[in-house]
Order: C-alpha cells, then sequence, then structure tokens
C-alpha cells in the first residue's frame, strides 16, 4: 500500500499493487478459520483503536468495519454524520481533529465528497481507509469482490467481468474496473450511453450498450441504479421501466453458469431481477460474507506492516 | 468615457533604474540604458544619466517591462475580505508586475448600482496601491433578469460591464445589453457557459473525470455559448470580451468571429495556458476553477491561439479564497485561483524560456492589447508617459509557496512548483508600488 507521511493508507486502489492484493487476500483467506472458532476473535490489534466516521449512510461497510475491528481486538468508536457535531455544521477538518486527539490507530471514512479521505490524512496521524468517497473510489468493496471472485472461480487472471449499470455514478464501478484488470481480468461495461462515462474506454476497458454482450461474461457484475445521484432534469434514462426493460439483468439473459454479484443496496426489479438475486448462481451474500474477512485483513496489513520508505522522493514537477 | 482608475495617494517615485534591459515591444525599444522617473513620470531613457534627487538602482543583467494590466481580479471587496480586500489584492498585483487592474463584480453585495461603484472609488483612492477599475454587473445582482443603470455607471468611470461568475443565461437580455451599451462604447466582458451543459460538473469532460468520477463539465459548454454569443454581438455590432477561454472549440468560434469582423477581445488565463486535467488527479481543490483545466490539446490550441494573436489578451482570473474554503473536497470546494503574484512567472517558465511563445507576444498581450480593450492608456516605457514599468530579474529563479504571497489568499494552482522570473520592483500609476526587500536601492 502506498506509504505516505511515515503512514500507510488505503485511500483508492491506485495505493495497492498486483502483490499487495494477493497478500491481502491470502490474509483474509486466513481469517476464515477465525470465524469458524468458537471464539470468533484473534488478540492481534489489541490495544489499538479504529474510529469509523460515516458522513453517508451504510449498513454492509460500517457494520463490516466495525465488526473486522472486533475480531481482531481492537477497541472501536464510530461516528455518524447525523447526531454529533456534523449536523451543527462543524467542517471536516475539525471533526477530523477533534476525533484525532483521542489518538486512534486507524481511521476509517466515508463521505460524499471526493477525496475527502486524502484530506484526512493531513489532519490525523492515524492510517487512513477510504470506505467510499462520492463517486470517486470504494476500495475495500473492491478487494472483498476480488476475494469473492477468487474463491468462486480459482482464479483472477483472464477471468471476463461484465459491469452493467450506472457506471457514472459508481465509486464501486472505479475501484473494481481498476482493481480487477490490475489482477488480469478483462472489463466490459454495458448500459445506457448516458451512465457511461465519456472517455473512459482509455482505461483499457471495452463499452457496450447492448445488454446481449454479458453473454460472454464468466461474472456479470450488477450496479445499484442510484436513483438519489440523478439530479432532477437531468434525464440519464427516461424511465426506469425502460431501463429494466433494456439493461435490466434477468434469467432469461443470462447462462446458468455465469455468476452474478451486486455490492448491495439492491433495487430488485429495477437492475436485478429477484430471481437472479436468490439463484444459486448469485455469490451476492458471499460477498457480504467476504466483507468481513477482507476488512479484517486490510486492518491488519495497514497496522502491522512496517513502513517502507518510498523509492524515489517526487520530483517537483516543471511547469508544462 | 474614459473608465476611471483609481489609487492611493502617494509619493511620486523618484527613481533612475541603472543599466537595465530596457524592453517594451509596442514601442519598439530594446535597449540596455538608463531610465529615470521623477515625478512619477519617465522624464528621461538614455546612457549614463545623472538624478541626484533620485534613489538608484543598479539593475546590471535586470530587466525593466511595461507594468502589465490585468482585466480580470477579483478583490472580494466588499463581502468576502476574509479572502482579499483592495489593500492585499492590489499589493498582490503590485508584486506581479501589474499597474493596473480591473475587478470584477461578483462581490456581495454585487457592484450593479451607482452608490456602491461611488463607494469602491472611494476606498480604493485611500488602498489600492495600484490604479484599479471597476467593472459592474450587467444584469442586477447577476441574476440576468434586469439590465443594470448602464449609463450612469459609464458615467462615473465604469470599464464595462460583466455578469462574470455566471453567464448572461438568457440570449434575449444579452442581446439587449449590446443594444443599450452601443453609444457608451464599452465593451461586456462575458463568461461563456451553458449551464444546462455544465451542471453538475466540477472538472473538464474527459478520461480523467472518467476516472475520477468528478462530475465532468463538457468542452461545449463553452464554445457552444461562445458561438451563440458571438452571433448576438454580430447582430448587434457589439464590442464583445471573451473571457478566460479555454477550449479548442472556442478559439474556432472567436477565429470566425475575427474573419468576419467582429470587434471582439478575448483572454487566456496562466492556468489555462499551462495545465491540464491531468493536474486534478491530485484532487487538490486549488487546481479547481471555472472554467476548469482542459485537455491536452485544448491547452495546445490555447497557446497557439496566443502565439498567433487570435487571442490577443492574458488575464489571469485571480480568485482568491481563504484557506478553509478550499480546505475541502474538491467538488464541494469553490471554483478559483489566485493568479496575480505567478502570472509571468509562470507563462515565462512555462512557454518564452522553451521558446514556444516569444517574449514580445506575452508582453503585448499582458499590456496593450487588455488595456486597448478596454479603453485604458496602454503602459509605454517612453519619455514622458507616466511610469507604469516594472523591474525583473529573469534569471531568478523560485518556488511557490503558500507563506510567500502577498494576496491574503494562497489558493494558487502552482503551489511548489519553480518559477524562473522575480520581480524587484514595480511602479504603478508613477508610483512605487512594489519593491522586494533584497532589492539594492540607494540614495
Amino acid at each position: 500500500m502506498t506509504d505516505r507521511d511515515g503512514r500507510r493508507h488505503l485511500l483508492g486502489m491506485a495505493d495497492v499493487d498486483a502483490a499487495d492484493v494477493e497478500r491481502i487476500l491470502d490474509t483474509a483467506k486466513s481469517f476464515e478459520a477465525v470465524l469458524d472458532r468458537e471464539v470468533k476473535k484473534v488478540p492481534t490489534l489489541r490495544g489499538r483503536t479504529v474510529m469509523t466516521l460515516f458522513f453517508e449512510s451504510s449498513t454492509r461497510t460500517s457494520s463490516s468495519f466495525e465488526l473486522a475491528a472486533k475480531r481482531l481486538s481492537a477497541d472501536t468508536m464510530s461516528l455518524k454524520a447525523s447526531g454529533s457535531s456534523v449536523d451543527k455544521g462543524e467542517s471536516l477538518k475539525d471533526t477530523v481533529q477533534t476525533i484525532s486527539a483521542y489518538g486512534p490507530d486507524v481511521v476509517v471514512i466515508r463521505h460524499a465528497g471526493i477525496g475527502a479521505p486524502g484530506l484526512v490524512t493531513r489532519w490525523t496521524d492515524a492510517h487512513v481507509i477510504n470506505a467510499g468517497d462520492g463517486k470517486h473510489q470504494h476500495p475495500t468493496q473492491c478487494l472483498l469482490d476480488l476475494y469473492t471472485m477468487r474463491e468462486a472461480l480459482g482464479r483472477l487472471d483472464g477471468v471476463q467481468v461484465a459491469i452493467v449499470g450506472d457506471v457514472l455514478h459508481s465509486r464501486v464501478a472505479r475501484s473494481n474496473i481498476q482493481g480487477f484488470r490490475m489482477m488480469g481480468a478483462e472489463v466490459l461495461l454495458v448500459g445506457p450511453k448516458t451512465l457511461i462515462p465519456r472517455g473512459i474506454e482509455a482505461t483499457g476497458v471495452r463499452v457496450s450498450h447492448d445488454i446481449r454482450d454479458i453473454a460472454d461474461a464468466d461474472v456479470v457484475y450488477v450496479l445499484r441504479m442510484q436513483r438519489e445521484r440523478m439530479a432532477e432534469g437531468a434525464a440519464y434514462v427516461p424511465t426506469l421501466q425502460e431501463y429494466t426493460a433494456r439493461w435490466g439483468v434477468t434469467r432469461a439473459r443470462l447462462r446458468p453458469t455465469q455468476l452474478v454479484m451486486h455490492p448491495g443496496p439492491m433495487n430488485r426489479g429495477v437492475e436485478i431481477a429477484t430471481d437472479v438475486a436468490d439463484a444459486a448462481q448469485s455469490l451476492i451474500l458471499r460477498q457480504v460474507e467476504a466483507g468481513l474477512v477482507t476488512r479484517m485483513a486490510v486492518l491488519y496489513d495497514l497496522v502491522t506492516r512496517p513502513y517502507r520508505e518510498p523509492a524515489a522522493a517526487p520530483v517537483v514537477a516543471a511547469v508544462a | 468615457m474614459a473608465p476611471r482608475l483609481v489609487q492611493r495617494l502617494g509619493v511620486p517615485a523618484e527613481v533612475l533604474v541603472r543599466g537595465a534591459r530596457l524592453y517594451d515591444p509596442a514601442a519598439g525599444l530594446d535597449l540596455i540604458a538608463d531610465l529615470h522617473v521623477r515625478g512619477g513620470v519617465i522624464a528621461a531613457i538614455g546612457g549614463d544619466l545623472d538624478a541626484p534627487d533620485a534613489e538608484v538602482v543598479d539593475a546590471d543583467s535586470l530587466t525593466v517591462l511595461p507594468a502589465f494590466v490585468d482585466p480580470h481580479v477579483h478583490l472580494r471587496t466588499p463581502g468576502q475580505e476574509e479572502s482579499e480586500d483592495l489593500a492585499t489584492g492590489t499589493a498582490a498585483a503590485a508584486a506581479g508586475g501589474y499597474g493596473a487592474i480591473l475587478a470584477m463584480p461578483n462581490t456581495d453585495p454585487v457592484l450593479d448600482s451607482v452608490p456602491l461603484l461611488e463607494a469602491l472609488f472611494e476606498r480604493g483612492a485611500e488602498e489600492c496601491v495600484v490604479p484599479t477599475g471597476f467593472v459592474p454587473a450587467i444584469s442586477i445582482g447577476l441574476t440576468g433578469r434586469q439590465l443594470t443603470e448602464m449609463y450612469a455607471l459609464a458615467e462615473r468611470g465604469a470599464a464595462g460591464f460583466t455578469d462574470d461568475g455566471r453567464p448572461v443565461e438568457s440570449a434575449g437580455l444579452l442581446r439587449r445589453a449590446f443594444q443599450y451599451v452601443g453609444p457608451l462604447g464599452l465593451p461586456l466582458a462575458l463568461h461563456e457557459e451553458d449551464m444546462t451543459l455544465s451542471r453538475g460538473g466540477a472538472m473538464h469532460e474527459g478520461v480523467v473525470s472518467a476516472e475520477l468520477g468528478i462530475g465532468g463539465y463538457p468542452a461545449i459548454a463553452e464554445s457552444a455559448m461562445v458561438a451563440r454569443d458571438l452571433r448576438i454581438a454580430r447582430y448587434e455590432d457589439g464590442r464583445i470580451h471573451l473571457q478566460h477561454l479555454s477550449t479548442r472549440g472556442s478559439l474556432e468560434e472567436l477565429a470566425w468571429a475575427r474573419s468576419v469582423g467582429i470587434r471582439v477581445s478575448a483572454e487566456a488565463t496562466p492556468h489555462h495556458l499551462l495545465l491540464t486535467d491531468e493536474a486534478v488527479r491530485s484532487l487538490d481543490a486549488n487546481l479547481k476553477m471555472n472554467p476548469p483545466l482542459a485537455s491536452e490539446d485544448d491547452r495546445l490550441a490555447l497557446v497557439e491561439a496566443l502565439r498567433c494573436g487570435l487571442v490577443d489578451c492574458v488575464a489571469t482570473d485571480h480568485a482568491p479564497h481563504a484557506s478553509d474554503l478550499k480546505e475541502q473536497p474538491f467538488e464541494q470546494a469553490p471554483n478559483g485561483v489566485t493568479g496575480l503574484e505567478t502570472a509571468f512567472a509562470a507563462l515565462y517558465t512555462g512557454l518564452v524560456e522553451p521558446g514556444v511563445v516569444s517574449l514580445a507576444v506575452i508582453v503585448t498581450a499582458m499590456t496593450v492589447a487588455p488595456a486597448v480593450a478596454f479603453g485604458l492608456e496602454p503602459p509605454r516605457l517612453a519619455v514622458g508617459a507616466s511610469a507604469n514599468l516594472a523591474l525583473w530579474d529573469l534569471a531568478a529563479d523560485w518556488t511557490v509557496r503558500s507563506a510567500g504571497f502577498r494576496s491574503r489568499s494562497a489558493n494558487s494552482a502552482f503551489l511548489g512548483r519553480r518559477l524562473r522570473g522575480r520581480c524587484l520592483l514595480t511602479i504603478a500609476g508613477g508610483r512605487v508600488a512594489h519593491r522586494l526587500a533584497a532589492v539594492g536601492v540607494s540614495a
């Protein structure tokens, strides 16, 4: 993971390389055994403090981070935007500096603002983990998706993944495009042109606007149709019905051997048919399980691996 | 009616600059000589001048340039003085070698009335260290609904009109503005943005925005509006000044406008001439402005447009913001970067030294062209002219640091970069407005 200011952070998938990912997934695998025990806890992070700051709502990510920290015997504190001074208009900087005064070892942050986790590194001495920043990055989601895929398929290299839906507004898609390609998978984006970011092909993915093109994929990764992020009058799609008719992932559009993933929360009957979500080929609940061990592995890796000096000092960029 | 510029009263400069390279492309001047400023006026240019009463500056290997004119500055006064005020903003201008600036009206309250303009002239006459003019709003409150009292404002010395920060969304209102302002001979300075296209955008739409997830602001948001407004200006034979152009498409429209004889002037900023959307990968809000940093293709087109004179003016769009406003996630942070103190050095380092654009083009675009566009007296290095000049060390390297600004704000797009060219001394409106502590001035 990227080392900055003498600390290691996970702000986005650019902070890890393939070797880091392999190591984290292996660590996650080893934690599976812990969760099978009667006492589901190891003393690895005893005496450490993990602070979670969720400025946006979350079920899976916030609960799995908190549980992951507890399974590693860390002390946890969680702060949500509602009911805190954030409600009173306190700035991100003041909030972070305040909680930093308690000396956390790790700060986990979710925020609607792109780059908020990077700002947080300026105001705390803790390791910072991005648990989702706006439409930018959600690296632990990507790692748990990679874990789930590797468990199901036994490999990542050469896997064909079709990501379907609202890529434009999806931090999950951005982290996954980076992470999947880093691990050798091939990525096809499928959706209406209004929801595929202009220019994204330059990142090495293919783009289609025809749902039939998911046919060759080993994994169909369905994105939430994020209604709440669509400004009124923006007209990304005319109606949800039209979207579902053209791009909804249904049994008729899948082969029985294709695996289906979804980061949750699902809109059943919109981007994914209910019978698909509950089918044997669906990995959706396994993703949730993977979230716990993967986040345990990320916490463990950040806190216990020694800091390495960057290979070379950054050169001050010249003008133009 | 000539625009009115105001400046704090002060002692007229009495300075003898000895042995500098005197460079003024408009005057065809490029020689090493002495220059004597007496009573705020250039009294003599020549070899071995003698001036017993003047401060003598030994300027061996230094360069005197005409003081720059910036037609696009935000002084944040009234209402946002935590970011800048007339004194700090004009001190920043002086430190960047500027001798005249024009302030934008998007203050709080908006500069849209005679009493406010009078009040600014009054305060400016006490606080501005360089001559400062004001460009009131086209529409009351910048709301795009009702025209300001342009005749009354022009009589008191308005330098033009602009709704800068916002486009004039209504084509109908813009047409009326061109009709109404026509007999006054003042330009309308336009921020070109179709907000139905730019809505939700915080950076240039392209590969980088696709990767980062930051809302994309498409190039057509600017060029489509430029095309519309040039058509309106042509129909009404208006004087149109296009602010901070940033995209190739807009320059194509500008080329057409010149070919059909539209009375148009146009600006480019140093940041658009030197930086691209790739810089936004840092997620640093000091790289956020409107229009946003565009693609390398757009940047190259802009540089070529400046080189060949299609774009005639350099403007900074100096837009200070207090640090807490920029210490926010990228999309939430406000638009704007400071520019007065880095403009020339950045262009000299990035364009002149590598041989991309000549010093003559840069100096002309920072002096005569903006002065002509807004009806100001162009600064000249000529005997008898009011002293508007700056002494530069074009061999001096310095690093842009947040602690080093005269501006109250430090939201520069060039922070951390190494620049060549330091302004040592500025005489603006006949008065010493800036002097670097290190400059050896002896009586």
